[in-house]
């Protein structure tokens, strides 16, 4: 067993905390006894084949598809059988960018934004603007940006407004699925480093599922993978020595040494 | 003002500089009470103001913004503001929102309701103009694509053909029927209690004859054909315009017109006039039962008078207006589904659009096709 396993809670302070999770699809079994803690403040890479189930992991924790066994708690709550307005105080005080941005195309880039704060605060139209206006900037994006609508802007200003979306109601833990897929490697570098910057002023919890290895060396405290339906976590170090097949074809293969040699 | 989530307390130290101290919890929960106190928020007297942050508890974005909006305030009111003490935890986002700076000046919209009026009309109409002709060179292509096809047939589509006529044709049959049978229902009725004030009952069946067959068959069948398959041309057309699939039929150097839209137009055209005769008869049937139903006309007799009624080219002027409703309808449908651009929005309302502007032109050209029958005195 790898010196890293998580199997032990190593700290109290896990914003999420999975344990036993078992998911499954038909006779596929995908998940077998996951566990899983993610410290406060730290910025969690999630990585693994396709099929091993990154995805669908995320989406259990947030809800949204229920695992067949095991126990989510979030932020100290179990997700399973909350009521509902607890759950959607939990939903509040976390933010999702979804991997094509998922923004409302009927609305306007300022209006996607105000849309959670106009669900869950008590903010005057004005001020609620504003915020929105200085989320938007926050992310990076132009000013003339807000009274675009997302059918107008490119690939990586969709992103940047979806972020600036999950950032409305200042989140504790942001979730962000393959956030630099589909941008260039300049734009896919802006975009770790304004993750990065966020996560720091805003004091977030980032949980990142990803196949980006540069995004994985330049901005992840710790890396998890996915591998036998389990999961491993470590610093980028702890990985390298890995001996587990996948995990060291993963980090020595030539892409993994090409971001690291960027890095170094 | 203890109770409060997030308050000010201001006190003047002896050289007349004001210390502002931000105490509770500057975040979004407190915000929609704290900004309006801000708002209002001002010093007697000039002189130089310290903030001090660091006392508060907590500090979000929100927190941040209206302590940065209240700053800006007292400097433009004349203060000197100082805003060195803040917590390291907190300077980062409190410089984060500051960098945003202040809103973009807008420029003030001059209102002329009257000239706006007239613009949003004028362009309206330039618009409807400029579809019309669009309408009419996509119809062009069409017709040019039909052409090519007439000498290389083989490069038809035949399944594509016969799949839309079963989705346009064979599908729509329960619904059409049973509508058809409906309004000749209504119509019989009311024609019956009209001319029955007269003695002339018998007559129902040349007003059903003849309105059924010149008319209200094929328009509505025409109308419901639209509703059902011209907006299905449109979506499905939109939906492989939004996965790029229509640009991947142009790289691969296939012709979009050959491939998406021939099939539709040409299936519509076999399966409306076969529709439309479909309609004719259920129409009658519906007739013949409630003219049985309210005035006893016997379906011998019904026949015998539909006979003495109706000539060949009532039931002719009526089906060639068929296949040209067909190909409107798929014109449209498809030149519609073909406008579709990026957003999954946009095939909804382009969808919509499509159904108005196929039963309009419809109609307008059922218009059309009455004077010019009039004119051939037929």
């Amino acid at each position: 067993m790898a010196p890293f396993d998580d199997r032990q809670p190593d700290s109290q302070d896990a914003v999420i905390r999975v344990r036993g999770l078992v998911t499954r699809f038909g006779p596929q079994v995908v998940h077998d006894g996951l566990d899983l803690d993610v410290r406060r403040g730290e910025v969690l890479g999630v990585v693994g084949g396709s099929g091993t189930g990154k995805s669908v992991l995320l989406k259990e924790i947030l809800g949204l598809i229920r695992p067949a066994d095991g126990r989510i708690e979030l932020l100290g709550r179990d997700t399973a059988g909350l009521p509902e307005s607890e759950r959607v105080a939990l939903q509040a005080r976390t933010g999702v960018l979804f991997q094509n941005g998922a923004l409302f195309s009927s609305m306007t880039v300022a209006q996607n934004v105000m849309v959670p704060l106009r669900e869950h605060t008590d903010l005057s139209a004005a001020l609620a603007a504003e915020i929105a206006r200085v989320k938007i900037a926050m992310s990076g994006l132009p000013a003339n940006a807000g009274a675009k609508f997302p059918s107008e802007l490119s690939g990586g200003m969709i992103k940047r407004a979806g972020l600036a979306r999950a950032l409305a109601l200042d989140p504790d833990i942001l979730f962000l699925d393959e956030p630099t897929a589909g941008l260039d490697p300049i734009g896919a570098a802006a975009f770790d480093q304004l993750i990065r910057n966020l996560q720091r002023s805003l004091g977030l919890t980032v949980f990142m599922v990803t196949h980006d290895l540069d995004s994985l060396t330049s901005i992840c405290d710790r890396i998890a993978v996915l591998v036998d339906k389990k999961i491993r976590v470590g610093t980028l170090e702890e990985h390298l020595r890995d001996p587990h097949p996948w995990i060291h074809d993963y980090f020595h293969g030539p892409r993994g040494r090409a971001a690291r040699h960027a890095e170094s | 003002m203890a109770r409060e989530r997030a308050w000010l307390e201001s006190s003047r130290a002896g050289d007349g500089e004001w210390r502002l101290t931000a105490l509770g919890h500057w975040d979004l929960k407190a915000a929609g009470g704290l900004s309006g106190t801000l708002d209002g928020f001002a010093l007697d007297g000039g002189g130089a103001v310290s903030l001090d942050l660091s006392r508060l508890d907590a500090m979000d974005t929100v927190g941040a913004y209206l302590l940065s909006a209240l700053s800006d305030r007292l400097a433009a009111a004349g203060h000197g503001v100082d805003l060195t003490a803040i917590r390291p935890e907190h300077a980062a986002l409190f410089n984060a929102v500051r960098e945003v700076g202040p809103p973009p000046v807008e420029r003030a919209q001059t209102h002329r309701p009257i000239l706006d009026m007239l613009e949003r009309t004028g362009r309206t109409a330039v618009d409807g103009l400029r579809e019309g002709r669009d309408l009419l060179s996509f119809l062009g292509l069409i017709a040019i694509t039909f052409g090519r096809l007439m000498v290389n047939p083989r490069r038809l589509r035949f399944r594509s053909v016969m799949f839309h006529i079963e989705q346009t044709g064979l599908n729509a049959l329960p619904i059409l029927g049973l509508l058809s049978f409906l309004i000749g229902v209504v119509l019989a009725f009311q024609g019956a209690d009209q001319l029955r004030r007269f003695g002339a009952e018998l007559f129902v069946v040349n007003l059903l004859g003849v309105s059924i067959l010149r008319e209200i068959g094929i328009l509505m069948t025409a109308i419901i054909v639209a509703g059902r398959s011209g907006s299905a041309f449109t979506a499905q057309i939109g939906t492989m315009k939004v996965n790029q699939e229509v640009d991947a039929i142009s790289t691969l150097g296939l012709d979009v017109v050959e491939l998406l839209v021939v099939p539709r137009a040409l299936a519509l055209m076999i399966t409306l006039p076969l529709l439309a005769f479909y309609a004719d008869i259920m129409g009658l049937f519906g007739g013949a039962v409630m003219s049985y139903a309210t005035l006893d006309i016997t379906f011998g007799q019904f026949i015998r008078q539909l006979h003495g009624a109706v000539t060949l080219p009532h039931f002719l002027v009526g089906l060639v207006k068929a296949p040209v409703f067909a190909l409107v309808i798929a014109m449209v449908g498809c030149y519609e589904g073909l406008k579709v651009s990026g957003s999954a929005e946009s095939v909804g309302t382009l969808t919509t659009k499509s159904v108005v502007e196929s039963i309009f032109l419809v109609i307008v050209l059922d218009a059309v096709f009455s004077v010019l029958f009039s004119f051939l005195r037929l």
